[in-house]
């Protein structure tokens, strides 16, 4: 009996062989590039003058890394890098919570328009305020300054309305009962609202720091001060800059790329939870 | 319910309860409208203002100007080039995008051992910046000792510079962008297909439908309101696409790659013609907003199909 079903589970797995090879196939492909970045970014710098390129490092050069960290600011960018995210996640996260607990669980008049006016924010793309964002940032000498990095992006609509989602799906009774304990909004938020919505906390999370931490534009636009670049800012600038030391840079952008690959992994399931959000709720 | 304890236990005119709930929520609403109100709603209106007046490098000394700055816009071959190349800049990362996604969510849809790597490794690319696809790319696309070349040259493919050649920077700009995007398109349709009832599947099969005509008439239709939510914003970020053709082309060569934003940006931020950035950015807010606004509407139509 066992020795069937183990022969039919070999025969099972021998006809999905074709499948595994082509999701190999596949995966290379995809991951050729990366494959590629951290190939040169264990080669001497003489390897990048010669052709044919190598799909191999022969002799694995791995003070890049070390030179990543002490010869260029790496670590200065990603310190900038992570105060930024950081920031701009709990600040999503708090002001999101607070907004998304008003409209699921208080009544105020004008409380459907103003969850539209949130809404409508959306649909207002950053691109097209940096501009007037800018000259706010100026006028406020938050020029090269972290509040400069982060106040714009303290609150988000994506963040309320994914809260909010999870907010209604929570038990109305839960609100009666603690309104006959005499508990205040706040400490209702916090005391049983917060922690029943622990993944849904964790899913904006991710996605506020991962969209935090990959920004471009505002960063480029509000920092000139090379010690308030952010990661990413640096890795751009030093690439055309630094063309002697094309490697160590190749080996900073590693650098700059594994905190988001290890989130990205890690919080898998969060992560999707977020960006399906808005496909499956139309 | 909780109308009930409300009224019962509080009672007072429907005035005083109104502003009395007022003040209850907005501390919890104030933050994030105060954020809004400096940082969303004041730039939006500030900028088409500013559309309406010509100012100094610093935004200062505005001169009412009428609508000759959106005309100029509206009119000018630049913007019309910059609105033609983000157009085909959408066409060309859009597509391929989610085709390439779709391919891998189908290929990676089935439950199988180890089919959880396979999945990690497809959605990898959401966590790449444009910023670190961009250096990554720059490498690959190098003319003279890039892979790329040296893969086509096996093939017996003619070798090109890639981003300095006015017909090729823009579909390798894009070229990179398509594989920062394929993990967003991978992960989103995953998600859409595991949406899709197992019974459809199943009565399918009763009714002796094959593979392919499982696919036409189950997978497809089940699939339609995640692929246009993939093509709607992918083309929503193709025209908010900077950071690519900043790091890349910087708009070049003879502006084959200066797409909206990046015209945006260098009319603000390189010549100081705020005005006129403005007022691009005008133009470029009522695109995306139509482009959300179908969205919207032709979700509603497709997603309740069921």
């Amino acid at each position: 009996m066992t020795r069937q079903s183990a022969g039919r589970a070999a025969l099972r797995l021998l006809g999905w062989l074709p499948l595994y090879a082509l999701l190999a196939a596949s995966a290379a492909v995809v991951m050729f590039p990366l494959y590629m970045t951290v190939v040169d970014s264990l080669q001497p710098i003489a390897k990048f003058l010669t052709f044919p390129p190598d799909f191999w490092p022969h002799t694995p050069v791995w003070s890049n890394y070390r030179a990543a960290m002490t010869s260029i600011p790496m670590p200065r960018y990603m310190a900038n890098s992570l105060i930024m995210a950081t920031v701009i996640t709990v600040g999503e996260v708090v002001t999101a919570a607070l907004a998304a607990y008003a409209f699921s669980f208080m009544r105020f008049p004008f409380r459907t328009p103003l969850f539209f006016l949130f809404l409508s924010t959306m649909m207002v793309p950053w691109e097209i305020s940096i501009i007037p964002n800018f000259q706010t940032i100026q006028r406020l000498n938050w020029l090269d300054t972290y509040q400069g990095l982060t106040v714009p992006f303290l609150a988000t609509a994506f963040g309320t309305f994914l809260l909010r989602q999870h907010f209604m799906s929570l038990p109305r009774e839960l609100k009666d009962a603690a309104d006959i304990d005499g508990y205040g909004d706040l400490r209702f938020l916090l005391s049983v609202v917060v922690p029943l919505s622990r993944a849904a906390l964790a899913t904006l999370a991710v996605f506020a720091f991962l969209q935090a931490w990959n920004q471009y534009l505002w960063p480029l636009l509000v920092t000139n001060d090379p010690n308030m670049r952010t990661v990413q800012i640096g890795i751009a600038s030093l690439q055309s800059e630094e063309v002697q030391r094309t490697n160590v840079v190749l080996a900073g952008t590693i650098l700059a790329l594994l905190p988001m690959l290890a989130l990205v992994i890690a919080f898998q399931r969060f992560l999707v939870r977020g960006l399906t959000a808005g496909a499956l709720k139309g | 319910m909780s109308e009930e304890t409300m009224a019962g236990r509080r009672v007072g005119s429907p005035r005083a309860r109104a502003i009395r709930q007022t003040v209850a929520a907005a501390p919890f609403l104030l933050p994030s409208l105060v954020l809004f109100a400096v940082f969303v709603f004041y730039p939006l209106v500030r900028s088409i203002w500013l559309g309406f007046h010509a100012t100094d490098p610093f935004g200062r000394n505005e001169v009412w100007v009428g609508t000759a700055q959106y005309h100029d816009v509206l009119t000018s071959s630049d913007f019309r080039h910059s609105l033609l190349v983000s157009g085909q800049f959408a066409l060309y990362t859009v597509i391929p995008a989610t085709a390439i996604g779709l391919y891998l969510a189908l290929l990676s849809h089935r439950r199988l051992p180890g089919i959880v790597i396979f999945r990690t490794i497809f959605s990898s690319t959401v966590a790449t910046s444009v910023a670190v696809s961009s250096v990554v790319w720059l490498l690959m696309l190098n003319p003279s000792v890039g892979v790329l070349n040296y893969v086509l040259g096996k093939g017996g493919v003619p070798t090109e510079s890639w981003l300095t050649s006015p017909t090729w920077a823009l579909p390798a700009v894009a070229m990179t962008t398509v594989w920062m995007n394929i993990g967003f398109a991978t992960i989103v349709i995953l998600a859409g297909l595991q949406n899709i009832p197992e019974e459809l599947y199943e009565s399918a099969r009763v009714d002796g439908a094959g593979r392919w005509s499982e696919f036409l008439h189950v997978t497809l239709p089940g699939l339609s309101p995640t692929l246009l939510f993939v093509s709607v914003v992918g083309v929503i970020f193709a025209f908010e696409s900077f950071g690519q053709i900043q790091i890349l082309t910087q708009g070049g060569p003879l502006d084959a790659t200066n797409v909206i934003v990046y015209s945006i940006y260098r009319e603000a931020f390189l010549h100081y013609n705020i005005g006129l950035a403005s007022a691009q950015a005008v133009v470029l807010f009522v695109i995306v907003l139509l482009l959300t606004l179908l969205q919207f509407g032709v979700a509603r139509r497709w997603v309740f199909y069921q």
